[in-house]
């Protein structure tokens, strides 16, 4: 019985049929695909995208150039040069991100003392000639002042995990 | 429709004399082969699609409205690339191949009946010639790795005249099974043959249901598609045969996989479902109905693809010769059995 069984199964090309059913059944699933430029996903407020520098409320900026994100960066894509200032802070005078190096690992957010250096949500960035990607301060800090209010608003979310 | 064919061959006689029939010819063929070259590309299109909802994604949407226009952006693109030869390869053999694939698909169509008489050539001998001309097409593909002189292509090569040869035993005497039972050669006495009061029911699918099974998967296996890919292997052997070429010789290549595909549909529907006859008594006959026909056999092929890993070789060869050979040849007499008694109504 049993082998009568098998051989009709075999013949009959039960297993697959099962298994085009089981395709065919996806075939008329809704489909997860989500269409990039005109729908995202949800992002977390821990998300780890395009760097910025942030400054305080007054403007000053916060980085005190310890070179703890410069010494625990894992792909030794940051680059930091300190001098005195005028009036007797510790300051950078350089501090490049380079982000063909950078592995995204949020250690340099991790690591800084005053919350300077932030990983912010920005994920649609290009660079379009040689360099383009290499981050100075300047623009480090450009994108700090424009994202400040994200920024500010995730850092909120997340300090009660820390 | 038959007077004005009527119509256009009077004034065709009048406008080019003796040199009518050839003209009339070449427009013929035209009309066919420039249907299944758009087929072809849309069926890339619908294979895409197909597999796509499979596998829960939505598949080419961007160019032309809902994608329509991905297969020309595929063709211009391709058209527009180099074509590199390798130094080490037989020049001339590799420009030969990818024309010795698409020929024969495309000179198939000869024969094939796309209503009642309504074939470019009326041969007696149509189910010979189909034969001929199928196994034909892998000589494009022995040529194409022989004359890459790449170990990959190489391979493909080997794999594709094995398996060919295998299977192509099998869906001979698949087809020996419907000679036996329409008594013809002709493919549009095929089609007749399977005429009857009771519509699906004196379709060859009923008393030649397994030598369908057999016939449909060994087309599968004669066109090189998946679960039989192994001639292309992405995963083992790059892509096989056609690995060296580029631009429009690889289009060829896949030109004449699919024009392929599409004949075996052609096929199938024309002996196993029928071809044009309609499935239900009180409704006419239509070509309308072989297109149906075609497009689900073109969907079945699109859905294994979604379905089936690959075979593993020695699986191909033992389906190939230990179940699909003896299974046909028992068919064979079994039907030639049936035939001698009252029992045959078809």
């Amino acid at each position: 019985m049993q082998a009568i069984k098998k051989f009709f199964k075999t013949f009959l090309l039960y297993e697959l049929v099962k298994g085009m059913a089981l395709t065919g059944r996806y075939f008329f699933a809704r489909k997860i695909t989500v269409q990039f430029p005109e729908e995202k996903t949800p992002q977390s407020f821990r998300f780890r995208g395009l760097h910025a520098q942030r400054r305080y409320a007054n403007g000053e900026e916060r980085c005190i150039g310890c070179k703890l994100c410069e010494a625990v960066c894992p792909a030794l894509a940051i680059k930091i040069e300190v001098a005195e200032r005028e009036d007797g802070t510790r300051r950078t005078t350089q501090y490049d991100i380079d982000l063909f190096k950078c592995i995204f690992c949020g250690f340099c957010e991790e690591s800084c003392p005053v919350d300077a250096i932030v990983e912010t949500r920005v994920l649609e960035y290009h660079g379009e000639k040689r360099g383009d990607l290499y981050y100075t301060k300047a623009m480090l800090l450009a994108n700090g002042d424009k994202l400040e209010e994200q920024i500010a608003k995730d850092r909120a979310a997340d300090a009660k995990y820390r | 429709m038959m007077e004005l064919l009527q119509i256009l061959e009077q004034t065709g006689q009048g406008l080019f004399g003796s040199a009518w029939l050839p003209v009339w010819t070449v427009v013929k063929i035209l009309a066919i082969v420039l249907p299944i070259m758009g087929a072809v590309a849309y069926l890339t299109l619908a294979e895409r699609w197909v597999i796509a909802w499979m596998q829960v994604r939505i598949g080419p949407n961007r160019v032309g409205y809902f994608g329509l226009l991905q297969p020309i952006a595929d063709g211009v693109k391709l058209l527009f690339k180099e074509i590199i030869v390798p130094s080490s390869s037989n020049k001339a053999l590799f420009v030969l191949a990818p024309i010795m694939a698409l020929a024969p698909s495309l000179a198939a169509w000869a024969v094939v009946p796309f209503n009642d008489g309504m074939a470019l050539s009326n041969v007696n001998a149509g189910l010979l010639y189909i034969l001929a001309l199928t196994s034909l097409s892998v000589y494009g593909i022995i040529i194409a790795g022989w004359a890459s002189n790449s170990k990959y292509a190489f391979l493909g090569a080997v794999r594709s005249a094995a398996q060919i040869v295998s299977y192509e035993i099998a869906m001979g005497f698949a087809l020996v099974c419907v000679l036996l039972a329409s008594q013809s050669m002709n493919l549009g006495d095929i089609v007749n043959g399977q005429k009857g009061g009771y519509g699906l029911l004196n379709w060859y699918l009923i008393p030649l249901f397994p030598m369908f099974l057999v016939y449909v998967i060994s087309g599968v296996a004669e066109t090189n598609r998946a679960p039989f890919d192994m001639a292309e292997g992405e995963s083992e052997i790059v892509a096989g045969f056609h690995v060296e070429y580029s631009g429009m010789a690889f289009a060829l290549f896949f030109l004449a996989e699919y024009a392929n595909m599409i004949l075996v549909s052609f096929l199938t529907a024309i002996m196993f479902l029928g071809g044009w006859l309609s499935p239900v008594p009180f409704l006419p006959d239509s070509f309308i109905w072989l297109l149906a026909k075609v497009s689900f056999i073109l969907f079945l092929f699109l859905w294994f693809r979604a379905t089936f890993p690959r075979y593993r070789y020695d699986q191909l060869m033992r389906l190939g010769w230990k179940v699909f050979i003896p299974l046909t040849i028992v068919w064979v007499v079994v039907v030639a059995a049936w035939m001698q008694t009252p029992l045959w109504v078809w």
